[in-house]
């Protein structure tokens, strides 16, 4: 089982650097998306899996999965929701001011077909 | 009373600050107001100072500590002695004149409540120097003397040379801070203690110790940058574009008696090596030649009295490098009178300023009929200075001269001494002459803006009493500047002073025929001046430090440009790039580094097969996104599934709390990237870089490969971890037994309010960001279905509205159990926020806001509002901040149930989840109506 959460962890690291790499700003935000992602799922492992024990206090119970993780991934959750949102954000404001979704509001990029971008009138 | 005087001196130290913000508010009522309540809170320090005055001079010294952060050796200690009193009555009462005279001197265009805080801000941090028993502590007042003069000097902000002024005092002196800090840190190293008892008793220690040397040089680089001396001294000129009472006040009794200060602070603990006497000595004697030297060529008036005050800091420089006992009595003396001339003479210079308009000495002349008592008060303020018999400048320099005789000796050039001091102080008398004969006398005046005429009675007052001041000492030293003098002197020196006397006439010897040389030549060279310009215009005047400084400045500048643009070239990927190849290389070291085999020996779960099956289904969505990332809402899609994945694990591996959240956050995160993708385009170009593809495939298969690695290198290893803490106490000192949110709200309540925090700036932000924001129109023919035209479906809206209410009650049962079972603020925070946005999302925001008149910011507030009190109230019962208590309620009918006082704190959490996420979505909603409104009307 461990080694599946250390792939799963691992190809959402893969697929996250990826499109962070990428010269437009949606897959950016997908690819941090995906980060965060891997991130927390990796907090939580450190605190080793458990399977099928409570999520509360019990006097029948024989064990807990760490709290403690857990306790640190559900902020790092939320706060991950609120970077992306600011970024998206972000990527709309690049987008009013400079006039493309470039990450460096480049109109023309060498590493890039030249086509007339869809989605604008132009 | 005692209680009061137990405390007095940090009062005295911090009053000033605390006025500064009075001062400033007081100012929106009545410009005047700000000025007498500056001069008010003076006033009230001089007070809180005064039942100290009997005890220090009967030569006891005060203490007064609190213990901070010992393990680094910092107390909050105040020392009162003689020497520190002296200083604090300098600042205190020409501080007060200083007010009282720019309270008339400021114009109508200038604010006064920012020139009054600033000053007594000012004030403050040289009281503190003054009057710290840490020198850490003094360090830190230290630095602050060098930011608020900096905006005293640069206080008008619009004029270039102020500004530009104002930078180089700061770069300078706030250079010097740091090597002084240095310097204290050796000290504090060598005496183990930063408190200054101890340290003035080890001065053998220190002087003995290898790190003499750099201790000496790092402190004396703290007092020169800080007292403007060779090879520092250009500062101070250039620090003339301030309004003429910070001139007055910073150069006569405080900024620059900083510097003067700290050498006589540490004189007991440095002096008595050749290397003192040396460095000290050269630097003084530099600065006192080319002071007095260029002071003589300045036409303007503040320019001479800027190169005057060089002249007459080199010169107790001098008198401390000479390092006897006497000599610091001396520097100790003039100390106190070139405060009340040089205030005088700035304050004259501010008023002929003030009334002519004209500060050049070219055109100033003649102005003994317009200002006659103006002019005499000059005049004896200027005599002072040139130290003529019967006012103080002469005592002191009398003691100077005697001191130039016989304390050189320890120099192979000592014969030059005496002359060298003598011709210098020929030049101040030249210079001194200059400003009473080119100003007064002279002729008449050459087209001045404005003419001439007395100043307001008032402005006159302060000036006419640092006049008195200085006739009083010279003629009767005795009976005034004796006591405090003696006591000074002692608690300089640590030991029993000298004999030494004041009186003014100590018969023909050669100091007095060394005074009568100086004056006698200073007349000569003043009426031959233009013998000696050409060597100035073609040295000196070229000598300035500003130049190099700029040049310095400049390289700095172009050398960091240079540094920066080598990693940033402005291109996102290129940075993201670098980020992630430093982070697998520092991964790499980390696992090279460790002879332990990769994987440990720790028990393996077995795999079923619904996991695998749901794993693999993982895998495929991620590839996916990828794979299909040039089509943007296809990416989404698939990332979204990704993320209900990872919620479904998370239920597996027995974390419910972490499952709910997961689940509410991925709805809302897909709900706003969609909403944003409407305003972008709806695909990515192709990519045709191929070196650039396969780079980042490698780099990204890199990562993914060594964060496996990782995680089983972890996965596979027993841990010890600190979580049964947080179990075992979870019900008896939290009172919940939902651990993970007891955890939140309790055990790591101070974490969770910065996280709130984080989301509710995060919300602002894009507020601020979308406001005003203008998109383009999204073409709808690049969508893959096309949009609907109806955009609030009636099916939609009708279940939608039906729905809520029961969504909002799901959210408030998530939110009471949250203590208990799985639940809490967040989740039921992300809840709500998901049945709102529904609403939007199927009704519009027009119809929801004709139905909930709720501004969000309100919202984040109250939430960051409620969960701080939460905190101060426990504070204000005397528990650390945020500790919570809880207690068993009875309730008919429901029964028994167990309040937890952290659910106010929940409850501040839920507030600003809700706030920051529909503002967040409603925000973005906005601008998306918006251009549906342009759409219709372009229709």
């Amino acid at each position: 089982m461990e080694w599946l959460i250390a792939i799963v962890i691992g190809t959402l690291t893969s697929a996250g650097v990826y499109l962070t790499l990428r010269a437009r700003t949606f897959p950016v935000v997908v690819g941090l998306t995906l980060l965060s992602y891997a991130v927390n799922v990796f907090l939580f492992a450190m605190g080793r899996l458990t399977i099928g024990q409570p999520g509360v206090i019990d006097a029948n119970a024989l064990g807990y999965a760490d709290p403690l993780p857990q306790a640190l991934v559900l902020t790092a959750i939320v706060i991950a929701f609120a970077i992306t949102a600011f970024l998206i954000v972000l990527a709309l404001k690049s987008r009013g001011e400079l006039g493309n979704d470039h990450v460096d509001g480049l109109t023309v990029d060498l590493d890039e077909e030249v086509i007339h971008l869809k989605g604008t009138k132009s | 009373m005692s209680t009061l005087l137990a405390i007095n001196l940090p009062i005295i130290a911090l009053l000033p600050f605390f006025g500064a913000i009075f001062v400033a508010w007081v100012a929106r009522f009545n410009r005047y107001a700000s000025a007498w309540s500056a001069a008010g809170i003076t006033i009230l320090a001089l007070m809180f100072l005064y039942p100290n005055l009997s005890i220090i001079l009967g030569g006891e010294t005060i203490i007064q500590s609190w213990s901070w952060i010992p393990a680094i050796g910092l107390e909050f200690a105040f020392r009162l002695d003689g020497l520190a009193l002296l200083f604090a009555l300098l600042i205190l009462i020409i501080g007060l004149l200083v007010i009282v005279y720019a309270r008339y001197y400021l114009s109508s265009k200038d604010s006064m409540g920012r020139f009054f805080a600033y000053l007594l801000m000012f004030m403050g941090s040289m009281l503190g120097i003054v009057l710290s028993e840490n020198l850490l502590q003094m360090v830190v007042f230290w630095e602050l003397t060098s930011l608020t003069s900096f905006l005293l000097i640069s206080y008008w902000q619009e004029r270039d040379y102020a500004r530009q002024g104002a930078r180089m005092a700061l770069a300078i002196t706030g250079a010097g801070g740091l090597a002084l800090l240095a310097g204290v840190l050796l000290i504090g190293h060598v005496v183990g203690s930063y408190n200054l008892t101890d340290v003035l008793a080890s001065g053998d220690l220190i002087r003995e110790h290898d790190l003499y040397i750099p201790i000496l040089l790092l402190i004396l680089l703290g007092v020169f940058t800080k007292s403007a001396q060779f090879p520092f001294h250009f500062w101070l000129p250039h620090a003339m574009g301030a309004p003429t009472p910070v001139s007055a006040y910073l150069h006569s009794a405080t900024m620059v008696k900083a510097g003067i200060f700290l050498l006589a602070r540490f004189f007991p603990v440095l002096s008595g090596t050749p290397e003192w006497t040396w460095i000290v000595g050269t630097a003084g004697m530099l600065t006192f030649i080319i002071g007095a030297y260029t002071a003589l060529f300045k036409d303007d008036l503040k320019g001479l009295l800027a190169y005057s005050t060089l002249s007459h800091l080199g010169l107790i420089t001098l008198l401390f490098g000479f390092g006897t006992k006497l000599a610091a009595v001396a520097a100790i003396f003039h100390i106190i009178n070139h405060a009340t001339f040089k205030a005088a003479l700035f304050m004259v210079a501010g008023i002929i300023d003030h009334e002519t308009g004209s500060r050049d000495m070219r055109k100033l002349n003649g102005l003994l009929k317009y200002m006659p008592h103006t002019a005499v008060l000059a005049m004896i303020a200027a005599a002072a200075m040139a130290g003529v018999p019967l006012l103080n400048g002469f005592l002191s320099k009398e003691m100077f001269f005697e001191q130039a005789l016989t304390a050189s000796n320890a120099l192979f050039i000592s014969w030059m001494v005496p002359i060298l001091v003598t011709v210098a102080a020929a030049f101040s008398v030249a210079y001194s002459l200059r400003f009473i004969h080119d100003v007064f006398f002279n002729g008449e005046p050459i087209d001045l803006p404005k003419t001439p005429h007395e100043p307001g009675r008032i402005m006159r007052i302060p000036v006419d009493i640092l006049v008195i001041v200085c006739l009083a000492v010279g003629i009767l030293p005795m009976f005034t500047v004796a006591p405090i003098l003696a006591v000074a002197v002692a608690d300089t020196l640590q030991t029993t002073p000298p004999e030494y006397s004041l009186a003014v006439w100590h018969g023909f010897n050669i100091p007095l025929l060394m005074s009568f040389l100086a004056l006698g030549l200073g007349v000569l060279i003043y009426f031959k001046r233009h013998l000696f310009r050409t060597f100035y215009d073609r040295y000196l005047d070229r000598l300035d430090g500003k130049k190099t400084f700029d040049y310095l400045l400049n390289q700095l500048q172009n050398f960091a440009i240079y540094f920066t643009r080598s990693f940033d070239k402005g291109s996102l990927q290129n940075s993201v790039f670098w980020v992630v190849l430093t982070a697998l290389f520092a991964g790499m070291i980390g696992f090279m580094s460790i002879s332990a085999p990769l994987l440990g020996s720790r028990d393996l779960l077995p795999i079923d097969p619904i996991t695998f099956i749901v794993v693999g289904l993982l895998l495929i969505a991620t590839l996916f996104t990828v794979y299909y990332h040039k089509q943007h809402l296809i990416s989404l899609f698939m990332m979204g599934v990704v993320g209900l994945i990872v919620s479904l694990g998370f239920v597996k591996f027995s974390a419910p709390d972490l499952a709910l959240t997961q689940l509410s956050v991925e709805v809302v995160t897909v709900v706003l990237l969609l909403l944003a993708l409407y305003f972008l385009p709806q695909t990515s170009p192709k990519e045709i870089g191929k070196k650039r593809i396969s780079r980042d495939l490698i780099l990204a298969i890199l990562s993914g490969v060594g964060v496996t690695l990782f995680t089983m290198a972890v996965l596979t290893r027993e841990y010890d971890p600190i979580s049964h803490f947080f179990l075992s106490n979870s019900v008896p000192g939290g009172g919940g037994t939902n651990v993970v949110n007891v955890i939140l709200v309790d055990f790591r309540g101070f974490d969770t309010l910065g996280e709130i925090v984080v989301l509710a700036l995060s919300g602002l932000g894009i507020y601020a960001m979308l406001e005003y924001l203008k998109l383009p129109e999204p073409c709808k023919q690049s969508f893959i279905h096309g949009w609907s035209n109806d955009p609030h479906p009636l099916i939609m809206q009708t279940l939608t509205r039906v729905l809520f209410p029961l969504m909002l009650m799901v959210a408030v049962f998530i939110f009471l159990r949250g203590h208990n079972m799985p639940g809490g603020g967040f989740i039921a925070g992300l809840i709500a926020a998901v049945a709102l946005i529904v609403q939007y999302l199927s009704n519009g925001s027009d119809w929801i806001h004709e139905r909930l008149k709720l501004n969000m910011h309100i919202v984040i507030g109250l939430g960051l509002l409620i969960a701080t009190l939460t905190g101060l109230i426990a504070i204000g019962l005397g528990y650390p901040f945020l500790t919570s208590t809880f207690t068993h309620l009875h309730w008919p009918i429901v029964g028994d149930f167990e309040v937890a006082s952290a659910i106010a704190f929940d409850l501040g959490v839920f507030l600003v989840v809700v706030g920051a996420t529909v503002m967040i979505i409603v925000q973005l909603g906005q601008v998306s109506a918006n251009s549906h409104i342009t759409d219709q009307k372009g229709d």
